[in-house]
């Protein structure tokens, strides 16, 4: 096996350093719930004032764990669904036609296994968007279908096969190559890998970074595996709880993560280099999105929590070049009342009063893998 | 170590899915040992037979699924296969208890978490008290950290990581000493599969049942298992201790899932993973299952079917592979010596 460096000369502002392709502006998602005990208008808390920047040629990783939001944030960038608040950018400005955008914005969902119709070949899948944007038609059509087909490593053989004649990569390229299609600007490509075999994710992570280097393709990737948004992005924003608390280039949030959530992530992550068994702070769960913990979310687990983390939500505090993380420990100048420490030090929060059940989870896809 | 240790002693299981022509081979001449509180990872990704070859040496198989060939034994008088359903009665749950993969499910929504641990007691307990029972399901629940008055919820109250607890303290209520764990982690997030794993351990060394761990995550296993068995297309590849598989693989498929997870660490470069996919198991390449992704195929790996597992560094480890047969030059990398590369990596790493 040969081991090319990557080019990762890019920052963490992209190639480009102007305006970002794709803006997401405090963006916002509530969720009404439905005969929840207790409160008429109760609403689960998605997504919470998110802001984030996807570049031109750059890949931004979203990662979190289930429930975090991050797909939420996916189909809100997708405009699938309508925002609470907050509003998505394209090239600075807002877009109103949804068919406009759809050219320019397209999502690759999680599931190759039920996003492509299996009563369809994958000539339907790639000639419909064509034939619904006007974009080909006749002889022009199978031109385009065995290019876009060629874009995503597969033969031109491919487009007269369905579904189940082709395995789990092959489909999420056949669906890459769909969103292709419109020759649009920006992916969203939504836990695209969690559904594959191990052996076939690095094939589908390596031709995401092939768009992204050959096409300048702005991609947004989510995902709940901080080591492949290590391998593949060039931005890594974490969320928690609805909200992004940490962000920065790939490299400096892995290797130097500056909030107790992404360490965390990062000490519970698999990985056999470790010589001794991890030792996790901040154990327990995510806070009950319907009623989320004031303050900072993340601190009713926080092994360093303060006064200040349960009454006041931290703004974002740049913490190096780039990275930038939502923790008042980089703030400066808190008084001593504020930096009080909320627990004894060495008690261990344990706050599992209230499990997030099933039924009290944001819509959207789990994590399950098959 | 001496053979009595050996609990689960596994030799030349074939395991069919469906009849006759038609019959596709999901597990071809395995041969496993597990030992006594040992525990061992079974690798492979889906389709690989690792969920067959569980549900086969636990009779848990269903049809059209067939075992055609092939002994298990526990311990060294009861072949698995051939027992009569009275004789796996007696060894199931008390001796060897399953965690199924999709647990998360398995626990039947309309009974608490006291009565579905009492069912299991009263059915292989008869003589337990009323008053025991409960006493006993508290304590288990405690046992994977649950608060014991959880026994009065259902199901549906508890975070997915709570049932997955719930389920390892219900395989572990009659104190077994082999415990099959099929993906018992995957669909839960990561802080919480970090937990899980964390009480399995500490209950593994307390209570000292083996494990027989069955994941898709090589990386995983690397961290938590004494050996490694990885399995591709329905066959054993390479069988080892855990950190010389990762260290020194000697199977080119162990070699290439490896390099198929990006590290936490050190320079991001490109990496490959596995050229192909996954075989068909209805359609076989010929010879090696292995070769049409194998960079290191030559002539006999297309033609003549794989080894059966050599044995290599004095019986320590073994791996199916034509090249690793004594007649082959082995490529550098397929070679290494878990001490090689150690010394090798912390240089490169320091």
């Amino acid at each position: 096996m040969t081991i090319i460096p990557l080019d990762r000369t890019r920052t963490a502002n992209g190639a480009s350093g102007g305006t970002p392709v794709l803006e997401a502006r405090g963006l916002t998602k509530h969720f009404p719930v439905h005969g929840h005990r207790g409160a008429r208008r109760a609403v689960v808390h998605a997504v919470e004032d998110v802001t984030l920047a996807l570049p031109q040629a750059g890949i931004t990783a979203v990662v979190g764990e289930s429930g975090s939001g991050k797909s939420t944030l996916a189909r809100l960038l997708a405009r699938l669904i309508k925002p609470t608040a907050g509003a998505v950018l394209l090239d600075g400005a807002p877009v109103s036609s949804r068919q406009r955008y759809a050219r320019q914005v397209q999502l690759v969902l999680q599931d190759p296994f039920s996003s492509l119709n299996p009563v369809h070949n994958t000539r339907y899948h790639l000639a419909r968007p064509l034939r619904l944007h006007g974009l080909a038609s006749g002889a022009n059509l199978d031109t385009q279908i065995a290019e876009l087909l060629e874009r995503v490593a597969l033969s031109p053989s491919f487009a007269a096969k369905y579904p189940h004649e082709l395995s789990g990569g092959q489909r999420q390229r056949v669906a890459i190559a769909r969103a292709l299609a419109m020759q649009p600007r920006v992916l969203l490509a939504d836990e695209p890998v969690s559904m594959l075999d191990v052996s076939i994710r690095l094939g589908v992570l390596n031709l995401l970074a092939g768009l992204r280097d050959r096409e300048g393709l702005a991609i947004l990737y989510v995902t709940h595996d901080i080591a492949s948004a290590r391998y593949l992005a060039d931005v890594i924003a974490v969320m928690y709880a609805g909200q992004i608390i940490e962000s920065g280039p790939a490299a400096l949030v892995t290797d130097a993560p500056a909030h107790p959530y992404t360490q965390l992530l990062l000490s519970a992550a698999p990985d056999p280099d470790r010589a001794e068994p991890p030792s996790l702070r901040g154990r327990g769960a995510p806070p009950n999105l319907i009623r989320p913990p004031g303050g900072c979310r993340f601190h009713p687990r926080c092994p360093f929590a303060m006064t200040v983390c349960a009454d006041e939500r931290p703004a974002a505090i740049e913490v190096a070049p780039g990275q930038s993380s939502a923790c008042w420990l980089h703030a400066k100048g808190l008084t001593a009342a504020q930096s009080r420490p909320l627990r004894e030090p060495g008690t261990e929060a344990r706050p599992l009063t209230e499990p997030v059940t099933e039924a009290q989870r944001p819509q959207g896809p789990g994590e399950e893998k098959r | 170590m001496n053979s009595s240790d050996i609990l689960i002693s596994v030799r030349g299981l074939c395991v069919d899915y469906g009849l006759g022509d038609e019959a596709v081979h999901a597990v071809v001449d395995a041969d496993l040992e597990l030992r006594r509180g040992e525990t061992l990872g079974l690798a492979g990704e889906s389709g690989s037979g690792k969920s067959t070859l569980a549900y086969a040496i636990t009779r848990l198989l269903r049809p059209p699924g067939v075992i055609t060939a092939g002994s298990a034994y526990f311990g060294s008088s009861v072949n698995l296969l051939t027992a009569g359903q009275r004789e796996l009665r007696g060894l199931r749950w008390n001796e060897i208890a399953v965690v199924l993969q999709s647990s998360m499910n398995a626990l039947n929504p309309v009974l608490s978490i006291g009565t579905q641990f009492s069912d299991v007691l009263r059915a292989h307990r008869p003589d337990m008290s009323r008053a025991d029972r409960r006493a006993r399901s508290g304590q288990l629940l405690e046992m994977v950290g649950i608060p014991a008055d959880r026994l009065s919820s259902y199901p549906h109250e508890l975070s997915g990581g709570m049932r997955q607890r719930v389920m390892i303290a219900t395989a572990l209520a009659l104190d077994p000493s082999v415990v099959i764990m099929d993906e018992p982690t995957t669909a839960l997030d990561v802080v919480t599969q970090r937990e899980i794993l964390e009480e399995l351990m500490t209950l593994r060394d307390r209570l000292g049942f083996a494990v027989l761990f069955i994941s898709h995550d090589l990386s995983l296993l690397v961290e938590i298992a004494d050996s490694i068995a990885v399995m591709y297309a329905g066959r054993l590849v390479e069988r080892a201790g855990a950190s010389a598989v990762f260290r020194a693989p000697r199977h080119p498929y162990s070699l290439g899932l490896l390099s198929s997870f990006p590290a936490l660490h050190g320079p991001r470069q490109a990496m490959e993973g596995i050229p192909g996919s996954p075989p068909d198991l209805r359609d076989m390449p010929s010879g090696c299952p292995f070769h049409p992704r194998c960079g290191y195929a030559f002539d006999r790996c297309r033609s003549d079917p794989p080894p059966p597992l050599l044995e290599l560094d004095a019986g320590t480890r073994a791996a199916a592979c034509w090249l690793q047969d004594g007649r082959e030059a082995v490529p550098a990398e397929l070679a290494l010596t878990a001490v090689d590369a150690v010394s090798a990596n912390s240089g490169g790493r320091a």
